[in-house]
């Protein structure tokens, strides 16, 4: 199977009922996606779009077997909805939504630990674009038509740098086995390293392609990660080597505090690594087509 | 967002931190009668703007009378203090805050932050206050105590203990300054801060302990839920292009360089940024329009980066998703309508509906560059710098 969704992935919607669950809802499932139902405090008993709602994410489970959700909750209401998908036994979290403070999304890590490792959900964002593994699901809100199916593992913080990416590869005639955003902000549910040593695990993925950027330690992580326990061979590229350091970069944890946070240093540490590195956005397609074209 | 400093000391009060007296002024006058106020011989006139290293750039007067506290501060009202954290431009001063001098006996560093490794808060302190904590990490190392607090508990009271005996603090003032730790500590997880600096943290010669200076900065994502943080933005202390994007929901950087970009998803516009950079160029600002880029951010994008005088060629990069390039295109058309760009425009559109976006473009009147890549879109707004 590909990574952390697949075809057969049930999946329900959280927030399912607004403007923004309907449109993202309606775009998985014409794309594919196996979207069983939703949640929406209060609307329980209902349909929309032809599906079941739900007023807790307990009952949904129950009543439709889902193990996969998706939260187009808003930012001051998200910490809560996590939790509450963690507690109803949902496998797989997805939180799109962009502006949940830091202290929340500590607050959700900490409620996680209470769970044993075979029981814990794996969240993924906020501040995301989610997950696609094309040709199988859609669990996020990108433009699922530019992802070709394939044999490349992407990791990106950024949404639109993740479509790019993307597309570069489509256009070598190159396919993905799964994309997975893990969003920009400084504290989020899933690292480069979680999700990097899923695919190292994945019999479908032979190379990772990481797309990393300013502030936070997590590329590093990855990277010291993949040089102990990874054969297959990994790709980054920083973004970032031009902004200032102190400024947030639009993204709230894109931003250069300590040693090893800016991008040429990124660039130069995980060099050591061996991970391979590729120099500038535009060719990030090309430096993968190399990676293959000698494996 | 930023504070100054007497808001930042009031909230440390707020949560039992000593600091010393002092007052707010926006005149000489005011700074006078506050000073005869507060009382004492000597008092320090603080310029009160949102930089670090105010002292170095004579932006904090010793005084020993209540009329050379009003001179230093009509010396430093209205001015732009220049420091090495505020960029070339400065930081105008609107308001001085009057205080009383302090004798002391001991300065000590006190800071606490994020962890984003262990997702906890951190405490950093050092017995070499003063000094900033980049220069403490470069020249004193070994002198940085660390201690990571559990958020789920918070701090505990053997933790403050700790940090305070590790800065070699007195026996008998052991107490009082786990309780100034502590009180940092709560002022940081209970508004919602991403920073609290207190530096320096002082003993004064009385045996005090008091924060002499302070810096907070709180997470935006979280205003929302912290009124009284929220009312402390002060504007003026912002660059006015920032905070006209801030106010219209854009996420926008002022730069040094003259090229002007308009960008969707703020990775993308770091990676174009590089790109421009690679060619030879210098970006002008960073600004992201949102994964989304509806023709409204598109029209307030292009208003934005038309107030920058800096800018002599405009950069539009959208990756378009479910928004489509056609619709984006639209949007770029309509903005054009309303907005006269005298400078070269090169436009970059990729995603769905390429081909659509790209005609509707051709067949508008806008005067424009097509560019098909990132790195063509770059070399040709380079390229477009030189004619």
């Amino acid at each position: 199977m590909a990574v952390i969704i697949d075809k057969n992935t049930k999946i329900i919607v959280q927030g399912f009922t607004g403007k923004m669950g309907s449109f993202h809802a309606e775009e998985m499932i014409k794309y594919g996606s196996n979207v069983v139902g939703g949640v929406t405090p209060g609307k329980g008993g209902s349909k929309h779009l032809n599906l079941p709602v739900f007023n807790t994410v307990k009952e949904a489970v129950k009543n439709t077997g889902a193990t996969a959700s998706i939260l187009f909750v808003p930012p001051a209401f998200a910490a809560d909805s996590a939790m509450e998908a963690a507690d109803a036994g949902i496998r797989s979290c997805v939180a799109i939504v962009d502006g949940i403070p830091s202290h929340d999304m500590i607050r959700i890590k900490r409620y996680m630990r209470r769970y044993t490792k075979s029981e814990k959900m794996s969240l993924v964002g906020p501040n995301c674009a989610g997950i696609i593994s094309p040709g199988k699901s859609m669990l996020g809100i990108m433009p699922g038509h530019i992802y070709k199916e394939g044999r490349v593992g992407i990791i990106s913080r950024s949404g639109t740098l993740g479509y790019e990416a993307a597309q570069q590869l489509k256009n070598l005639n190159i396919g993905v086995s799964t994309s997975v955003g893990i969003g920009g902000d400084p504290i989020n549910g899933s690292s480069f390293r979680d999700i990097i040593g899923k695919f190292e695990e994945d019999d479908e993925t032979d190379v990772i392609l990481m797309i990393g950027e300013i502030g936070g330690p997590q590329e590093v992580a990855a990277g010291e990660f993949a040089k102990d326990n990874m054969k297959k061979p990994v790709i980054a590229y920083i973004a970032g080597l031009t902004a200032p350091k102190g400024r947030v970069m639009g993204h709230a944890g894109a931003i250069v505090s300590a040693y090893g946070e800016s991008a040429v240093e990124k660039v130069e540490i995980l060099k050591e690594y061996g991970i391979i590195i590729s120099k500038n956005p535009s060719v990030m397609g090309e430096t993968v087509k190399n990676v293959l074209s000698k494996s | 967002m930023d504070i100054h400093e007497y808001q930042a000391k009031k909230i440390l009060s707020d949560f039992g931190v000593a600091i010393p007296r002092g007052g707010i002024a926006y005149s000489p006058e005011n700074a006078e009668n506050k000073a005869r106020e507060i009382g004492g011989t000597k008092w320090v006139v603080k310029a009160q703007v949102h930089s670090g290293a105010r002292g170095k750039a004579g932006g904090i007067i010793l005084c020993d009378t209540p009329l050379s506290v009003a001179q230093a501060t009509d010396k430093l009202l209205g001015k732009k203090l220049v420091t090495n954290q505020t960029g070339p431009e400065g930081k105008i001063i609107n308001r001085i805050y009057i205080e009383e001098a302090t004798e002391i006996k001991k300065e000590l560093y006190l800071g606490l932050v994020f962890d984003r490794s262990s997702e906890s808060i951190m405490v950093v302190a050092s017995t070499e206050g003063g000094m900033s904590v980049e220069e403490i990490s470069k020249e004193k190392p070994e002198s940085i105590i660390r201690s990571k607090i559990e958020v789920a508990v918070g701090m505990q009271n053997f933790q403050a203990r700790e940090i305070a005996f590790a800065l070699g603090i007195e026996p008998e003032l052991i107490r009082r300054a786990s309780e100034t730790i502590i009180g940092c500590y709560r002022a940081f997880s209970e508004l919602d801060a991403n920073m609290v600096e207190v530096n320096p943290l002082v003993i004064s010669k009385q045996d005090q302990i008091l924060a002499l200076d302070c810096k907070m900065s709180f997470d935006n994502n979280a205003l929302f839920r912290r009124n009284q943080v929220s009312e402390l933005r002060d504007k003026t202390q912002e660059n006015s292009n920032e905070v006209y994007a801030s106010d219209r929901g854009l996420n926008y950087v002022s730069l040094e360089g003259n090229i002007g970009n308009i960008i969707n998803g703020a990775g993308l516009a770091m990676a174009s940024m590089d790109m421009i950079k690679l060619a030879g160029g210098e970006p002008a600002n960073f600004l992201d329009v949102g994964g989304g880029a509806t023709p409204e951010k598109i029209v307030k994008a292009f208003k934005l980066i038309s107030m920058d005088e800096k800018v002599k060629v405009i950069l539009v990069n959208i990756f378009a998703g479910i928004n489509r390039c056609d619709w984006v295109a639209e949007g770029i058309v309509q903005a054009l309508e309303k907005i006269e760009i005298k400078v070269p425009l090169v436009i970059r559109l990729a995603g769905t509906n390429v081909e659509k976006g790209n005609e509707i473009l051709k067949n508008s009147n806008i005067n424009y560059i097509e560019a098909s890549t990132l790195e063509d879109a770059a070399n040709k707004a380079v390229k477009a710098l030189g004619n």
